[in-house]
């Protein structure tokens, strides 16, 4: 195997920087990579080679000559399907857009190519991210590289994948409910979802705009914190990013964590717990214990409600968010002799089963006569569930817990009972819901060898306490330091 | 809460969705279930509650009265996705009156 | 009218808010640009985009609803409206629900002379949808075509009370509003552009009774007039249908101007579940004193204020001044005139008001012509005005004059010079034509001694005639009286 692709992002942009490496060599070590092994796992839905090697060529010509270089310049970066770069198709893993050319780039994509990053290709994901599995692509199911038989979870599945193959060192992801820390824990890599407003969503597919946030992923927590410093940050096109000054979160991420007071939320080791993963989270903890930290109990009383509002007011606002995708001004139309049939077809088989169960439901979430009893009783739960997690940072600085109950499950064992596919979610979306940082890190195995995830949540803006606890986590194990074997 | 098939029909109508009969049947079904296990959320008192309707707790985001230009490739990119298109406008089947 | 029934009407005025750009994107909202050319991701619908706020708009808006007497709501939120139809491209509106920037306003109308006071409800911010078009000059198409370039320009909804009790009253509500807009230059209020529109609600119930009747939606009217035609004729639509036993059904009604018609517009069950909700990408706007006292500061005199100040100041009627101020256009026209003749003589402003009422205004009138449009530029009407004062002309003289600068747009004095019009005060010379004249008439002066005094009416006519009507008509009485009595 080639060196290069073990290689943390971070070395690589040492080792281009510093000429030891081309950015050519580089990127086309990943791309050979994925040819190699993406057949096996098919975590990308476009391998864009050629845009790839055309920018690598441009990073190394600017190395060369000794221009300015950004933080991440000639290191290559998968991006998820749904969002946007100019030029590039991006189809959401929908039918509706399998031929959706982007007419302009995303914030976090001009930010990347102004950091000088290049565009290895884009990922699988559930449909329009509505999904834990990424059995709900229109296109193909993304496998889990250390077992293929099991999911790489989702809807980040692809990127999860794709880092977790080494056929990128570096993804971005969106997370909804969970989207980025799931499947990051499923492929044992790392995952952070942001705090709401920490990054610009613009050019991001919208999926339920209270909650969506876009984050970095990777194998080591110091790749994750290199990649957010690059995107994080106020955007004047988007009125819900926020105007809070971005750290350097590299230059307290490997800042002790002594004293640092870690909370445990009872609600969350409950009974139907996996015991592989309780096992892993108990040794975490106990690794947290060495490390100095003082372990707290708390409560977040209002946990079991978390799924039922979750489901009521993401697929409240993507029932809006999606009714644009109409085929009147782009996207699959399904042609018909009267605008009326034609909006049906086009919808009825341009979206997968799932996106319409979730239209379904929150548009019934929102029909006359049903708004105070869902959406609106639904706001105010959530309202709660903030003020759960404001009142647990008044004594803890991290909240530690389980980013799944369980380990990466089979493909096909829970595709017919949609109920029993949002529940796999109970862990991460509080943290959506009360626009929190949340990040998952590799802690272990279970005995099937499926990698497991532990999930830390910090107070808003606070990423940097949660990169250097998962840090200092990461520095006293070695999980992120082993490979599937694909 | 029971959601009927009726519901289900309305709601499709609603968000312009087709559903075969069949997938009508099970997705109401898949609908009751969930609807049901939502119910719990009526336990929680919320009369004093306010509401939580967006996700950053900022306000007054606004920008100045500027205009900026698309680039022609831009527009030309927004038409090439056109499914169809008739010189500089988009094609769409004959509106009626009466649908809204 | 029937007198056994009273009407009952309210409206719903959507006046495009004069910003450059449209309300949340950067787009042009130039009405004469090319298909398709002020478009962007955003107004499109494109996956991924977010709207960003025009503060303009709101300011706009505010100053309205300040001029309007409304209290203005120091919180506001947007709300997505949701509706599918191909000018709405994310098929759903940005409006306001809860939380409109303003409510409980009024404005003075005046009908018959009697002033009424009608109530405004709220106003509220919106985007206006595109355009469809269905056919190319006579050719009908089989297919409609959407031009975007309106979708997203700022329209301010602004909605009475059911306070009006006639077509009438409708009628003098537009128009006040449309007023008083123009005054205070938040909107074009341009009708033919579509830039002020309304809707109307309209129900009858037997007079005495209480409760209101089931109203009809009316739309598509496209002229003040044409608003209140077809309210006319909708009065008289629903008494026929009470009169003979019927039933009004709640619907939504097209006037259709060419047959004089209001027609019903099938409206499907559920086409009103809009399925309001707060927009999650727009955060709430909270508007300070600061904010309000800036805008109030710079409120112009709004008309009823203008007009105590033009009887006051220039001595004008009531009538005249309500003439002069029922258009912006029309005192602005009256004070530059009054301003250019005050600077050659005193006393002109009520002659100017007579000029313009009677003369101008008819004049326009007959060519189809607004006062924007006058071929008499406001500057010359006072020049005319003055050389009548200072007697270089005559009232009859001045006529003429005018006629002349109607139809060439030339200043009086270049009128006069070119037409040698220029009164003849030269005492001499009037003495001699004066003596001509007695010369020539022996039997009229005979008479005149007789003591037929009215006989010198006959021999003044004379003078004029033989100086072309340029002789000073004072001065000609005089001296003539003078030579007769030597």
């Amino acid at each position: 195997m080639n060196e290069i692709i073990k290689m943390s992002a971070t070395t690589l942009a040492e080792k281009i920087k510093n000429k030891d490496l081309t950015s050519v060599e580089v990127t086309q070590a990943f791309i050979n990579r994925a040819k190699e092994v993406d057949p096996k796992i098919k975590a990308y839905i476009s391998i864009t080679e050629e845009y790839a090697l055309k920018q690598a060529k441009e990073s190394d010509k600017k190395i060369a000559s000794g221009k300015e270089i950004g933080q991440l310049e000639g290191v290559p970066i998968a991006i998820k399907d749904n969002i946007l770069i100019e030029n590039i198709k991006m189809t959401a893993s929908s039918k509706i857009l399998e031929n959706y050319v982007a007419p302009y780039d995303a914030t976090v994509i001009e930010k990347l190519k102004s950091s000088g990053a290049v565009f290895i290709g884009k990922t699988n994901l559930d449909e329009f991210a509505m999904g834990s599995s990424t059995e709900n692509s229109a296109f193909f199911t993304t496998r889990n590289p250390w077992n293929t038989e099991h999911i790489p979870g989702g809807s980040s599945g692809g990127s999860a994948s794709a880092v977790s193959a080494m056929t990128a060192p570096l993804a971005l992801g969106t997370d909804t409910g969970g989207s980025i820390r799931q499947p990051a824990s499923c492929c044992g890599i790392v995952g952070v979802k942001p705090t709401y407003g920490r990054v610009s969503r613009f050019g991001a597919v919208a999926f339920a705009s209270s909650l969506d946030q876009i984050g970095p992923m990777s194998k080591t927590v110091e790749d994750s914190a290199l990649l957010l410093n690059v995107i994080a940050g106020y955007d004047k096109k988007d009125s819900t990013s926020i105007d809070v000054a971005v750290p350097n979160y590299l230059d307290t991420i490997k800042q002790d964590i002594k004293g640092l007071k870690i909370g445990l939320p009872k609600e969350y080791f409950i009974d139907g717990l996996d015991s592989d993963v309780k096992k892993s989270i108990n040794e975490a903890i106990e690794i947290y214990k060495k490390l100095g930290a003082e372990i707290i109990e708390i409560s977040l009383p209002h946990t079991d409600y978390a799924v039922a509002i979750y489901y009521i007011i993401c697929c409240s606002e993507a029932s809006a968010n999606l009714a644009r995708y109409d085929g009147v001004r782009y996207g699959f139309r399904a042609e018909c002799d009267n605008l009326l049939d034609e909006y049906q077809k086009s919808r009825g088989q341009g979206f997968g089963p799932e996106v319409k169960r979730r239209i379904m439901l929150g548009t019934y979430a929102l029909s006359a006569g049903y708004y105070d009893a869902y959406y609106g009783k639904a706001q105010k739960v959530r309202t709660l569930i903030k003020q759960d997690f404001e009142n647990a940072f008044k004594t803890v600085d991290l909240i530690l817990t389980p980013s799944s109950p369980t380990p990466a499950f089979k493909i096909g064992e829970k595709s017919s009972d949609p109920l029993q596919m949002y529940l796999s979610d109970i862990f991460t979306i509080s943290c959506n819901l009360a626009a929190i940082p949340g990040m998952s890190i590799p802690c272990g195995f279970s005995q099937k060898g499926i990698p497991i995830g532990m999930q830390l949540l910090a107070k808003n803006f606070d990423e940097q306490t949660m990169f250097k606890s998962a840090y200092s986590y990461q520095q006293s194990t070695n999980w992120h330091k082993q490979f599937p074997n694909i | 809460m029971e959601i009927s098939k009726k519901d289900v029909d309305y709601v499709a109508s609603l968000a312009r969705l087709e559903f075969s009969e069949k997938d009508k049947e099970s997705l109401t079904q898949q609908l009751d279930s969930i609807l049901d296990y939502i119910e719990k959320i009526k336990e929680v008192d919320t009369s004093k509650i306010a509401p939580t309707s967006h996700g950053a707790t900022g306000q007054n985001v606004w920008r100045e009265d500027t205009v900026v230009k698309s680039s022609q490739s831009t527009i030309d990119a927004l038409f090439k996705n056109a499914p169809d298109k008739e010189g500089d406008f988009f094609k769409v089947k004959k509106v009626m009156d009466t649908e809204e | 009218m029937n007198n056994k029934y009273e009407v009952v009407i309210g409206l719903e005025v959507h006046s495009q808010i004069k910003t450059e750009t449209k309300v949340f994107c950067n787009c042009s909202t130039d009405f004469h640009s090319q298909p398709n050319t002020n478009i962007c991701p955003v107004c499109t619908g494109q996956p991924g985009v977010l709207p960003v706020l025009n503060k303009k708009a709101v300011e706009l808006l505010v100053k309205t609803a300040i001029a309007l007497d409304c209290n203005i709501n120091k919180k506001s939120v947007f709300a997505r409206k949701q509706y599918f139809y191909p000018d709405l491209p994310k098929n759903y509106q940005i409006s306001q629900y809860e939380l409109p920037f303003a409510e409980h306003g009024n404005l003075n109308i005046s009908v018959d002379d009697q002033i009424k006071n009608i109530g405004i409800t709220r106003i509220h911010l919106e985007e206006d949808a595109g355009k469809l078009l269905h056919d190319i000059g006579a050719r009908q198409l089989d297919c409609s075509l959407a031009d975007y370039n309106r979708t997203g320009i700022p329209l301010m909804e602004i909605v009475s009370e059911p306070d009006m009790r006639s077509p009438q009253e409708a009628a003098a509500y537009l128009t006040a509003l449309k007023n008083l807009i123009e005054y205070i230059e938040t909107s074009d209020c341009n009708m033919e552009e579509g830039k002020f529109r309304c809707d109307a609600n309209i129900s009858i119930r037997p007079v005495g009774q209480k409760e209101f009747g089931t109203k009809a939606e009316l739309k598509n009217m496209n002229t003040i007039s044409g608003v209140e035609e077809a309210l006319t004729y909708e009065v008289q639509r629903q008494i026929e249908v009470v009169e003979n036993g019927g039933k009004i059904i709640q619907e939504t009604r097209t006037w259709d101007p060419d047959e004089k018609i209001t027609k019903s517009m099938r409206s499907k069950e559920n086409a009103h579940d809009y399925r309001y909700f707060p927009d999650p990408d727009l955060v709430p706007v909270n508007l300070d004193d600061n904010f309000i006292n800036d805008i109030k500061a710079n409120i112009p005199e709004l008309p009823e204020k203008r007009k105590q100040r033009l009887i006051q100041e220039y001595g004008l009627t009531e009538y005249d001044a309500n003439v002069i101020i029922s258009d912006k256009a029309l005192v602005n026209y009256y004070e530059t005139a009054v301003n250019s003749a005050s600077k050659e003589t005193e006393n002109t402003a009520k002659p100017i008001a007579n000029w313009l009422t009677t003369e101008l205004l008819g004049k326009l009138n007959n060519a189809k012509l607004t006062i924007k449009e006058s071929p008499v530029k406001a500057e010359y009407l006072g020049q005319l005005v003055a050389l009548i004062s200072k007697d270089t002309i005559s009232g009859k003289i001045a006529k003429i004059v005018f006629e002349e600068m109607f139809n060439t747009n030339k200043d009086p004095q270049t009128i006069i010079k070119e037409k040698g019009l220029v009164q003849i005060s030269d005492e001499n010379e009037i003495i001699k034509i004066c003596q001509e004249a007695i010369d020539e008439s022996p039997k009229i002066v005979a008479e005149y001694k007789g003591g037929k005094e009215r006989a010198v009416v006959a021999i003044v006519g004379l003078v004029m005639k033989k100086s072309r009507g340029k002789a000073n008509p004072q001065m000609v009485n005089k001296i003539l009286i003078d030579l007769l009595k030597k």
